[in-house]
Order: structure tokens, then C-alpha cells, then sequence
């Protein structure tokens, strides 16, 4: 099967997402599909998918072009796709999402015939080594079983053409190279693949052939066996991209962060941290790697006091913080940039002046007593907009005109910018364009030079080796490894990621 | 329960044991409660008549020994919770302990005399049927995560369209035609809900107040200048089946009731059914969890809410007519008092599962059916509080089981497609 | 969550609704939805309650009844004096519902809240005899707003603490609340003096709130009945707003509101501001109740309240949650309910109508894209939804 996409093009209000773009896939091959977030990736494939419609061009499969009205159509032509967040119903277990939409039934009522398809769910799994269990409830399962579902069900309904979006952002190093044998397979079978990421090693890796898109636009094709990281780098990125942030060895003092037996439970009341001791030192950044979902969220939430620890203290400088408020740790210096920006850090509807001052609104300059300064308020606003180059036409607009990169160094601003002891930051540069990502990067060295104490949680590896003057792992609740920043390597680093040091 | 580090010290106790606790707590004042006012300085036996004739089947037992053992009951529960906690099967505990202090307060009530227990149970399944049209209304809803309040103006629309079309043409056009209100009124919340993206407790309430004001203002013009023609539709008889009915108790509370209350129980069954077995229903539910999953398997998020909640609707119009055609016989402004509403908790209370609405709804329709025998009995107790019950009891459930019931993920969201 | 294109650089994303407030608690309010889209909605309400009348009433009646409409809430000092007496305690309630509102709460149960305040400012209304009435009067204005206030605290720490949505909570609390002032007005103490049906005592002179337009010469009997509440009610109107607006407890209400994860991250207590809110909800609606007790009626029998709690949710979507918003609307439902009263009186038409016409205010308010189809105009940016389920 050849799948082309011709001159498609396709608009929003203000911005063109994708600009004439040409793309090729043919079975038993892999595209890569290159570019940084907000390029246009997700679009496009929104549109293969049958999602969006394209304003001008086609898509054609086997030289006739193909309408898609839905996901429905685009199905039935063949096209399967694993999304980036995955499209699982959380309570269903894994047979029923693999059937949804497609369910086999017996009789008038549509009774669906859950055998028939736990069988076929088995043999699926067996002739790809997907290794799954049709009756586990998918809540329940690990992301990288659920991501395995979501192949399952691209199979299932028979695809030719299965796209990846950003697929190994929840996979160790090693869940990497397994799920690359996957994708092998996958391709001798006689699959065509498009496979979308903006790591560039791991494109290197597994593409035949990369194509880059940059503001919309297919900037140029790559091939593995000549282009380099850095060529990938600039193609993206449209300048040449430092790929290593330039930072002195560190030179820690005291402690201010002590962690010790922290124990947290999540939602399901299972140990999400279980017994987690370290502790951070002020003019030093301490860097906790590990794959998403091993407690790393609940260990920021414990210590920043959104949550409450079951057991275990956290102290501050010598004072006590284990059940403590967010308002006393911000009275103790302490800033927080939370994993989940728009829920957690800002207030959409509230514009940037408010949302600046949303966790300083409290007490003197911004207001005596129970009044509000809002001229001071304002004042302070428009000052740190400058400072951190936050690119917005007013401060009265509200956070939710912002884009994701300028929202992140709002909240950058808003935290730093005050006198900081400790700075946590949670998955700080997370879906944002690489411009931010340097600009925040720098802050966060920075800061450290200042003599604030640092805590980075990331699930890039690339930023943890970048920024990290002490790397943690975190695994399954635990810490399982500590590396100096200077030794540590992927290599061993994912090792740890998935367990190995235990 | 999980497991904590050894050498860790607690510095809180886990959720689930604070729950407990609280719950422990509550039960003992309960206990000590049921016993200073039930038991203590009542004298006589109450006879519970089981039967249809009085001395067939009685019951008789000591009002205090019953409202002792009620308390000890809660003692019982209290020291469970507070020590090991009771865990997955606590709401049902607390129904169970709640029923055997109904007892209680029913041989408090009624010392030295005697009580139709059958009558009562009837009574409850009378009363439970239009909040159990209520819950499943709103089952049918929440499933694609469409919160429905409008369940009482539907209730109170179907009520009025079976007087009218009752009278009119006759009991059977009025029952369909009351469901087919029903389900206008509930297009009506669909198209503001998922067209308009109006928030849907809004909507709802937008909902109730139109009917309320539509159908006062209708009977006040219309129904009361000329009842004859427009508001005596009669009452339908209970139907009792054959070989069934004869069953002592159970026969005459289940099996000789009119046909609301076997569309009751057919509808329980059907839904129960669908929702869980068939394709209809996985597509339904997984539009209610995760949306935007099933619209990329390429099912019509929007179609499926719009039926489902027009399907719903029609059940709450089915409901309606029970209060004209199933029970008074005539129509009178607001006739459903919050009957809509309670449906609601039942639904919560019943985790969002037809049965489980079903056997909330009895729960409320007992306490209902409670409070009207109590009147009778002439207690003491002043009519005013007897009339709270249902609403006390709603709050009360509402308040302890909404943290522990998990609605379908997507409950309240408008589905947005780019 | 969507995922709209990005734009690399500083450029405005597209990205999914702007967060559930903005639809009723909307932050800016441009002249469309101020003022055309709710003239519109009013407008189209009036047309459709017409063709309720042709229906019930026939063709002839509609001019004769909106035409006693209109004079019975504006023609003349009486009607006006009118208009105003009744939106006093819309003001009021309103408040409390747009007070909810912007802290992301449903408080349907104004109702309940203005009868217990009503009742308990009735019984401070006749007690304390010998009191005067400089002091009397704010004694039981006070007493109306703490007994609003604790049907409202109930609630609040329901929800606040279990979960529990106020929705259903305060619904059932109004019914309790009308069941117990049946069973109160029937206490010796409170029950007036030879009575067997539930009224309670009058309130005593020095309670009664002051006439503020008895100067006016009017024909008919006893003068206009307009009174002091009215300017209390402006107050408050003023008082929400500058709560919610300039002090350090609005902005938390208002967070919470908007997003209670982000509120929590940055140091508010979502606990505390939903049971501030509620009760202070509840205590504006007290407030309303106790208006009604010692304003105009001189005491407490059931169903005083006259839906005034209902209304008030109508007016609050109506007037976007805002103070000023609030005191217009509630002008508006005030001229709909005199004028509705003498349109009863007058012609064929019931004053039931107004009902239905007010329901029809809040549909097409609460859904403008509904008004804007209807008569093309362009679109602006209500969007967004309140609900967060039944759970917090």
C-alpha cells in the first residue's frame, strides 16, 4: 500500500499549521516524522486520521484519493494510529478496548460475543509478541502493557499504515529498544510506518528515511546513514540548536531540602513513594530521572504540601515541613513549578497580572490586611514580563492567550523572580518550543549560581544529564541509584530507570 | 489494606482508616442515640402483621427489645469500623443498619399496637417507583456523562401530559404520551447541553423551572376552569399476577401492583442488560469514560449522548405519569415535591447501576412510606419532621456516599471536537 | 486534552474553552453581552409567553395583558414604588447566587436560606420589646443574616468536606426549611395570639423597616410601601463587589472558582473559601428573608418567600454574576412580578406566565449562541462550562 499525502495544507484562525505538505509512506518502510512541538506534527496526523479536515490538498492511498470523515473512514482504510496520550477507557479492560467501536455480536440485541474477541486479542498478542492479559482492567496495567494495547487495537482492526506519535515518551531506555523490535517486526510484516518524535537520537535509530516540518512546513529530508543530531537539531529549529546547556561545576553549601522514609500514597492507596531518603544542598542541582508514573509526582506534591505523606518527614532548613501548607513553604522561599502547568500553576481565565501574584497575593506589597494593591499588582506584572520576555501584547489578556512556552516562563517569572531558598521544578520544559526550553535552562543555572538549592524532576533523560550536578533515579517508589552529574550516562541511567539496580 | 514501611513512623493515619473512623464514630453516637430515645422507657410489644388478615402472619416482639437490639447494631458497627473497618461492604452495612433502625422506630412508634408491615412494604415499593424512574433517568444519562437535574421537571411533565391525554383519549395514550414529553423536555437539555455547551446543572435547572412554570401555568388556566374534560384520568388498576401473587407478603408487594411498577422492574432488567452486554451499551459507557477515545474508533460521541439522553427522558416521563395515572388520579401543581431530586441521590447512592438504583430507590420509598404510616399511628412525633424524612435521609446519603462512588469519568464535560 | 496546533514563539495558541466561569461569571463584559444579548433574550421570552397566551387566551389577549404588564410595573409612582419593593429582595437573593457562582457553587437554595433568615428575623422582630428602634431594626436585619447564614454553612461544609453537591443539598434543605417553619409558626411563643393557622406574631414598630417614599401624595390606601431595605440592598450590592473584587478574599473566591488545583498550589485553603462562600450566600439570603418579614409584610407565614429564591437564580445568570448586573436584572424581575400581579388582575392571563417567561430568560441567556442564531448577530466569547461533576 503507498500512502501520499499531496500539498496539504491546513489553517486555524492566526496561524497556518500545515503549509503544503508533501509526505510518502509505502508498506515495509518507516518514516520519521521530525519536529519540535507546535511544528504542525499532530495536525497532520490529525488529518490522516480523519480528525481535521485539510483545507486545501489530498490524500491519496494507492494513487486514488481517500475522503475521510471521521476515524471511522480513515479505519477502514487501512490506517491505524497510537496516540501520544493514550486512547484507553481507564475502567474497560483490555479486550473491550481492543473492541470498541468493532465489536463482534451474536443475535438481535447486539450482544457482544466477549469470547470471540478475548480469542482473537490472544492470537493477535502471540503472533506480534505483544504479551498482554485480555481480562486486566487497563487502569491496573503499567503504561508500557497499555501501550502495547494500543498497537493491539491498530491490528486488530486490520491496519496497513500505523502511525507512532511520540511514542517512547513513557519507556526506559531499555522499553525503548525492545518496542523498536516491535516496530521491526512490524515493518517486515509489511506494515508502512510513520513514526513521530522530536529525539533526535532515537530517530537516527529507527527511521529509513526523516522527514523534518518546521512552522508548518516539510523543511527537508534526512537520511540516517548521513545526517547528525546537530543537522537534525538545525533543521528543526531553523538555527543552529546548543544541544548542551553551558554550566560551571556547582559548588554546593548547606543542606536545605532533607527528605527521610517518605512515604506517600497515591489516589488507589497503593505506596507511590515508599521510604525515599536524600537531600539537596543549596548552590547544587539535584536531578530525579525515572520514567513517568514511579512516584516522582507524588514525591513533588508531598514536598511542595498539595498532598500529605503517610509517613516520613521533609525538612526545610532545619524546620519541619512534613504536613505543611503550600502558603508556609512559599513563607519559607520555597518555589514551586508544577508538572502540570495549566491545572496546577496558572488560572486560565484569570489574566497575567493575577495569575503573577496568585501565590504572593496575601501578604505586603499586594495587599495590607484583606485589601488588594492591584496598581502595585500591576506594576509587578509589567516588570516581569520584561524581565523574562513573555511575549504578550497586554498584561490585562488572560493566561489562556498565552502558548505553552510563554505560559511556562510566566510561571518561571512568577517564581524565580522572588528571593528563593529552594527551587523545585517538575517537568519544567514539557511540550514547549526549544527557544523557552534554553531560555528556562539558563534561569534554572542561574538560579543555582545564586545559591538556591534546585530539584529538577524530568522524564528526559537529555535534560537530566544536561542540567543535573547529581542525578537520582527513581523507580517503583524508590531511589535506586545516585550518580555525580559528570559520570552519569543513558546507558546506565536506564538501566536503573527500568529496575536493574534493585 | 496496604502495607507502610516497618521502620516508618505514621505521621497521619491512611484515608481509608479516617473514614472508617469517622464512620465508627457516627455509628456509636447512633447507638447511644437509639437507645436513650427508643429504648429506654418503652413499654409493650408491637405486632408486626405479615399477613393480609390481621393474626395470619404476625410478628409480635418488644419495642424495647427491638430498639435495643437496633442500638446494639450500631455499637456493633461502630466498634468494627473504629477497630478493623467494616471496608467494600460499608454501604451496604450502613443499609441494612439503617433498615433494622427503621424496625426499631416503627415498634417505638407503634408500642402496644399493631402495624401492617405488609401494607408498609407496599407502600415502600408505591413510593419508591417514581424515584426509581427518577435514578434510572439519570442512569441513562450520566452513563454518556450527561448530568441530568432535570429529572423532576420531566417527572412533572410526564405527570401532567398522562392527566391531560388521560382524560382526553384514554390511560394508554396518556402513558405514551408522557414519555414522549419526556423526551422533548429532554432534547430540549440535550440540544442546550451538547449543541450550545450550556452547563449542564443549568440546563437542568432551566429545565425544571420551565416545566414547573409551564404546567402550573396550564393547570391554573386550563385543567381547573373545566376538570372533567381535562384532568380525571382515573387511576390504573394493579394487575395481579397469576400463581405469583398468591405468595404470602412477597406476593402482594411485588406481584399484584399496577404497570408502572412491572415496567419498573422490566426496565431495571433491560438496562442492566444493555448497558453491560451489549454494543449499544460498551459504546455508551466508553462515551461516558473517555470520549474522546471513542471518537477516534470512530463512534458519534454527540449521536450516542443526544439518544441516551432522550431515552432517558422518556423514562422520566414514564415516571411522570405514575403520579397522575398510577397514583392520585389527577393533577396538581408541583405534584412531585422533589421526587426528581431524590432520584438523583438513588442514582449516586446506587454507584450509577440500574439495580443499584433500584435498591437505593426502595430505601427512599421505604422512608417515605414510613413517614405516612407514622402519621397514621399518631406517634408523637409532629407531621412537619415526619415530612422531612425523605429529604433528611437524601442528604444524609449524598453526604456519605458521594466520596466513595465513582461517576463515569467524563460526567458534566461537553465533549469538544476541533 | 485537545490538542490544537501550536505556534513556536510567542504566538496565541488555539486551545480548548476558556475554563467553565467564563459562561456565567464571565471577567470581561463587552457591550454585546451586557446589554444586546439579555435585551434580545427578554425580547424573544416576551414573543414566546405571547404564544402562550394565544394558546390559553386566544389572540385579543395579549395586548391587554402585556399592556397591564408594563403600567403595573412602570406607569406611575405606585407602579414604580412597586417595581422597586419587589426587587429588593431579588437584589438581594441574587447576590447571594452570584456570590456562588463565582466561587464555582450552585446555591439553589436561596429559598430555604431567605425562610429561616425571615423566621428568625421575625421572632428578634418581636422580641425584645422596649428596644429602640435605631437599635431594634439592625438587631433583626442581623439576626435574618445569621439565620441565612447557617442554612447556607450547612452546605457549604458538606460539600466541602464530604463532597456532597450543593445542588441536591440545598434543595433538600429548602424543603426541610419550609416543613420547619410550618412546625415553628405553630409554637406557642411564636404563634400570633388566637391563631390556629401557622402566622407568627407581628413585628413589633420599632422592627419595621422605615417607608422611605410615605412623603409622596398618592391616592389609595396607605402610601407607597417602599422602604429602607432597598438602600440596604444597594449597600450589599456594593459590598459584594468590593469583596469580590478588591480584597484578598474575593480573589480567593473567585480562584477557587476557577481552578481549585491552582488555588490549593498557591496557598488558598479551597476548604475554607467554599464554606466562607456558602455561608455568606446564605446569610445575603437570610437577608432577603428578613426584608420581606420586617419590610413588607410584618410577619412570617408560609410560603412568604413567594419563589424570590427561584428568581434569583434567573437574575443572576441574567446579570453575569456581577453586583451591578444583579441590582439591574433584579429591577427587571421586579417590573415582571408588579406588572404580573396587576396583569392578573386586570386581564385574562395568569401570573403564572411570568414563570415561563422568566424560565425562557434564563435559556436564552444561558445559551447566547441560541439568541445569536435566532437573530444573526456575530459572535463574542461567552463559552465554557461550571459543572465539575458531583464530586470535587
Amino acid at each position: 500500500m503507498r500512502l501520499e499525502l499531496k500539498n496539504v495544507t491546513k489553517r486555524f484562525p492566526g496561524v497556518v499549521a500545515n503549509d503544503s505538505v508533501d509526505l510518502t509512506v509505502s508498506s515495509g518502510e518507516i518514516v520519521g516524522l521530525l519536529g519540535e512541538n507546535g511544528a504542525g506534527k499532530t495536525t497532520l496526523m490529525n488529518i490522516l486520521y480523519g480528525l481535521y479536515e485539510a483545507d486545501e490538498g489530498e490524500v491519496l492511498i494507492d494513487g486514488k484519493q481517500a475522503k475521510f470523515a471521521g476515524p471511522g473512514d480513515a479505519i477502514a482504510a487501512g490506517i491505524g494510529m497510537v496516540h501520544q496520550h493514550f486512547m484507553l477507557v481507564p475502567v474497560f479492560d483490555v479486550t473491550e478496548n481492543v473492541v470498541l467501536g468493532v465489536e463482534p455480536t451474536r443475535g438481535p440485541f447486539g450482544h457482544i460475543d466477549i469470547d470471540e474477541a478475548r480469542d482473537e486479542v490472544r492470537e493477535i498478542s502471540s503472533k506480534y509478541r505483544l504479551a498482554v492479559d485480555p481480562d486486566a482492567i487497563v487502569e491496573d496495567l503499567p503504561v508500557g502493557v497499555q501501550q502495547r494495547i494500543e498497537i493491539i487495537k491498530v491490528l486488530f482492526r486490520e491496519a496497513e499504515i500505523i502511525v507512532f506519535d511520540e511514542p517512547t515518551s513513557v519507556l526506559t531506555p531499555q522499553e525503548v529498544e525492545d518496542f523498536f523490535g516491535i516496530v521491526r517486526g512490524l515493518k517486515e510484516a509489511g506494515k508502512g510506518i510513520i513514526f513521530i518524535t522530536h529525539k533526535l537520537g532515537e530517530m537516527l535509530e529507527i527511521a529509513d528515511r526523516i522527514a523534518v516540518l518546521r512552522r508548518g512546513k516539510i523543511v527537508g529530508e534526512a537520511k540516517p546513514g548521513t545526517a547528525t543530531k546537530e543537522d537534525l537539531a538545525e533543521m528543526m529549529v531553523g538555527r543552529p540548536v546548543d544541544l548542551v546547556v553551558d554550566k560551571a561545576p556547582a559548588q554546593p553549601k548547606e543542606v536545605v531540602l532533607s527528605v527521610k522514609d517518605l512515604v506517600v500514597q497515591d489516589e488507589r492507596l497503593h505506596n507511590a513513594v515508599n521510604d525515599v531518603s536524600f537531600e539537596v544542598r543549596s548552590g547544587e542541582i539535584v536531578g530525579i530521572a525515572g520514567v513517568q508514573g514511579n512516584g516522582q509526582t507524588e514525591l513533588v506534591e508531598a514536598i511542595t504540601g498539595l498532598i500529605l505523606p503517610l509517613a516520613g518527614s521533609v525538612t526545610i532548613g532545619g524546620e519541619d515541613i512534613t504536613l505543611a501548607s503550600p502558603r508556609r513553604l512559599h513563607q519559607l522561599e520555597v518555589a514551586h513549578v508544577p508538572e502540570d502547568r495549566q491545572r496546577d500553576g496558572l488560572v486560565l481565565s484569570f489574566d497575567l497580572v493575577e495569575n503573577l501574584v496568585l501565590d504572593s497575593y496575601y501578604a505586603k506589597p499586594y495587599s495590607r490586611g484583606i485589601v488588594m494593591d492591584w496598581g502595585e499588582a500591576r506594576r509587578h506584572a509589567d516588570e516581569l514580563i520584561q524581565q523574562y520576555d513573555i511575549r504578550t501584547p497586554s498584561a490585562q489578556l488572560t493566561a489562556s492567550s498565552l502558548s505553552g512556552g510563554n505560559q511556562q516562563k510566566l510561571i518561571v517569572a512568577r517564581e524565580f523572580a522572588r528571593d528563593t531558598k529552594l527551587i523545585i521544578a517538575s517537568q519544567p520544559t514539557r511540550g514547549i518550543d526549544v527557544g523557552s526550553i534554553e531560555y528556562i535552562h539558563q534561569r534554572i543555572v542561574e538560579e543555582r549560581d545564586d545559591g538556591a538549592a534546585v530539584l529538577i524532576v524530568s522524564s528526559e533523560l537529555d535534560e537530566i544529564l544536561a542540567l543535573a550536578d547529581r542525578v537520582l533515579v527513581m523507580y517503583r517508589g524508590k531511589i535506586v541509584a545516585e550518580v555525580p552529574g559528570s559520570e552519569a550516562t543513558a546507558a546506565d541511567l536506564g538501566l536503573f530507570m527500568a529496575g536493574a539496580g534493585v | 489494606m496496604t502495607a507502610v514501611a516497618d521502620a516508618a513512623t505514621l505521621v497521619r493515619a491512611p484515608a481509608e482508616v479516617r473514614s472508617a473512623r469517622i464512620r465508627g464514630f457516627i455509628y456509636l453516637i447512633l447507638a447511644v442515640g437509639t437507645y436513650g430515645l427508643l429504648a429506654s422507657g418503652t413499654e409493650g410489644d408491637v405486632i408486626f402483621r405479615l399477613g393480609e388478615v390481621a393474626g395470619d402472619l404476625d410478628w409480635t416482639v418488644s419495642s424495647k427489645g427491638l430498639a435495643t437490639f437496633s442500638a446494639a447494631v450500631f455499637g456493633f458497627l461502630g466498634g468494627w469500623e473504629l477497630t478493623r473497618g467494616v471496608g467494600r461492604w460499608s454501604n451496604v452495612a450502613l443499609a441494612i443498619a439503617l433498615g433494622i433502625f427503621a424496625f426499631a422506630f416503627l415498634g417505638f412508634a407503634a408500642a402496644g399496637k399493631s402495624l401492617s408491615l405488609v401494607g408498609m412494604l407496599d407502600g415502600s415499593v408505591k413510593a419508591a417507583t417514581p424515584i426509581a424512574f427518577g435514578a434510572l433517568s439519570g442512569v441513562m444519562c450520566e452513563r454518556v456523562a450527561v448530568i441530568n437535574i432535570g429529572i423532576e421537571g420531566m417527572l412533572l411533565t410526564g405527570a401532567f401530559m398522562g392527566a391531560v391525554l388521560g382524560t382526553i383519549v384514554g390511560p394508554v395514550v396518556g402513558v405514551v404520551g408522557a414519555a414522549v414529553a419526556g423526551g422533548v423536555m429532554a432534547a430540549g437539555l440535550a440540544v442546550l447541553a451538547i449543541k450550545y455547551r450550556v452547563d449542564q446543572i443549568i440546563a437542568g435547572v432551566v429545565i425544571n423551572i420551565f416545566a414547573l412554570g409551564l404546567t402550573s401555568f396550564l393547570s391554573a388556566q386550563i385543567l381547573v376552569e373545566d376538570s372533567a374534560t381535562y384532568n380525571s384520568p382515573g387511576v390504573l388498576r394493579p394487575i395481579p399476577l397469576p400463581l405469583l401473587s398468591d405468595i404470602p407478603v412477597l406476593g402482594r408487594v411485588f406481584f399484584e401492583q399496577n404497570i408502572f411498577v412491572y415496567a419498573m422492574f422490566v426496565i431495571v432488567a433491560v438496562l442492566s442488560y444493555g448497558l453491560f452486554k451489549t454494543r449499544w451499551g460498551l459504546r455508551a459507557r466508553a462515551v461516558g469514560e473517555h470520549p474522546k477515545a471513542a471518537d477516534t474508533l470512530g463512534i458519534n460521541v454527540f449521536r450516542t449522548r443526544y439518544v441516551n439522553v432522550i431515552l432517558g427522558g422518556m423514562i422520566a416521563g414514564l415516571g411522570g405519569a405514575y403520579f397522575t395515572l398510577g397514583s392520585v388520579g389527577a393533577f396538581n401543581e408541583n405534584m412531585t415535591s422533589g421526587r426528581g431530586y431524590i432520584g438523583l441521590a438513588a442514582m449516586i447512592f446506587g454507584r450509577w447501576h440500574p439495580i443499584g438504583a433500584l435498591a437505593a430507590a426502595l430505601v427512599f420509598g421505604f422512608a417515605d412510606s414510613l413517614q405516612v404510616k407514622l402519621g397514621i399511628l399518631d406517634s408523637g412525633i409532629p407531621s412537619e419532621f415526619l415530612l422531612m424524612a425523605p429529604y433528611l435521609v437524601t442528604i444524609v446519603v449524598v453526604a456519605g456516599v458521594v466520596g466513595a462512588a465513582r461517576p463515569p469519568a467524563a460526567d458534566g464535560q461537553p465533549y469538544v471536537k476541533e | 486534552m485537545t490538542e490544537g496546533p501550536e505556534l513556536v514563539g510567542g504566538e496565541p495558541e488555539i486551545r480548548e474553552q476558556p475554563p467553565w466561569l467564563e459562561r456565567v461569571a464571565p471577567r470581561d463584559v463587552d457591550w454585546r453581552s451586557l446589554a444586546l444579548i439579555p435585551s434580545l433574550a427578554v425580547l424573544s421570552a416576551l414573543v414566546v409567553g405571547a404564544i402562550f397566551i394565544v394558546f390559553t387566551e386566544g389572540f385579543d389577549a395579549i395586548l391587554p395583558a402585556y399592556r397591564a404588564l408594563f403600567t403595573g410595573a412602570f406607569v406611575g409612582w405606585s407602579s414604580i414604588s412597586e417595581t422597586l419593593l419587589v426587587a429588593t429582595p431579588l437584589i438581594l437573593a441574587g447576590l447571594a447566587v452570584a456570590l456562588g457562582f463565582r466561587a464555582g457553587l450552585f446555591n439553589i437554595g436561596a429559598e430555604g436560606q431567605m425562610t429561616i433568615g425571615g423566621l428568625v428575623a421575625v421572632i428578634a422582630g418581636f422580641s425584645f420589646e422596649g428596644l429602640p428602634a435605631i437599635l431594634h431594626i439592625p438587631v433583626a436585619l442581623l439576626a435574618g443574616f445569621l439565620g441565612g447564614a447557617l442554612w447556607g454553612f450547612i452546605p457549604g461544609l458538606l460539600r466541602a468536606k464530604t463532597g456532597a453537591h450543593e445542588v441536591i443539598t440545598t434543595i433538600m434543605l429548602n424543603f426541610i426549611a419550609f416543613r420547619t417553619l410550618d412546625y415553628v409558626l405553630k409554637l406557642p411563643g411564636i404563634q400570633a395570639e388566637g391563631r390556629f393557622d401557622p402566622i407568627s406574631q407581628p413585628v413589633l414598630p420599632t422592627a419595621r423597616l422605615p417607608r422611605i417614599l410615605g412623603w409622596l401624595p398618592v391616592d389609595g390606601a396607605g402610601g407607597l410601601r417602599l422602604h429602607v431595605g432597598l438602600l440596604v440592598a444597594l449597600a450589599m450590592a456594593w459590598a459584594v463587589h468590593w469583596l469580590l473584587f478588591k480584597t484578598t478574599w474575593g480573589f480567593e473566591f473567585r480562584a477557587v472558582g476557577a481552578n481549585p488545583h491552582a488555588a490549593k498550589y498557591g496557598g488558598m485553603s479551597v476548604v475554607v473559601a467554599i464554606v466562607l462562600v456558602m455561608t455568606l450566600s446564605g446569610a445575603l439570603a437570610g437577608m432577603a428573608g428578613g426584608n420581606e418579614t420586617l419590610g413588607v409584610l410584618g410577619r412570617a407565614s408560609p410560603g412568604f418567600t413567594a419563589a424570590i429564591g427561584f428568581d434569583a437564580i434567573a437574575l443572576a445568570l441574567l446579570g453575569r454574576s456581577h453586583p451591578g448586573g444583579v441590582v439591574l436584572s433584579a429591577i427587571l424581575f421586579g417590573a415582571l412580578r408588579a406588572g404580573g400581579r396587576t396583569m392578573q388582575v386586570q386581564s385574562e392571563v395568569g401570573i403564572d406566565l411570568i414563570v415561563i417567561i422568566q424560565a425562557l430568560i434564563i435559556i436564552f441567556i444561558a445559551a447566547p449562541e441560541l439568541v445569536r442564531a435566532i437573530y444573526r448577530v456575530r459572535g463574542g466569547k461567552e463559552t465554557g462550562q461550571l459543572t465539575r461533576g458531583w464530586s470535587t
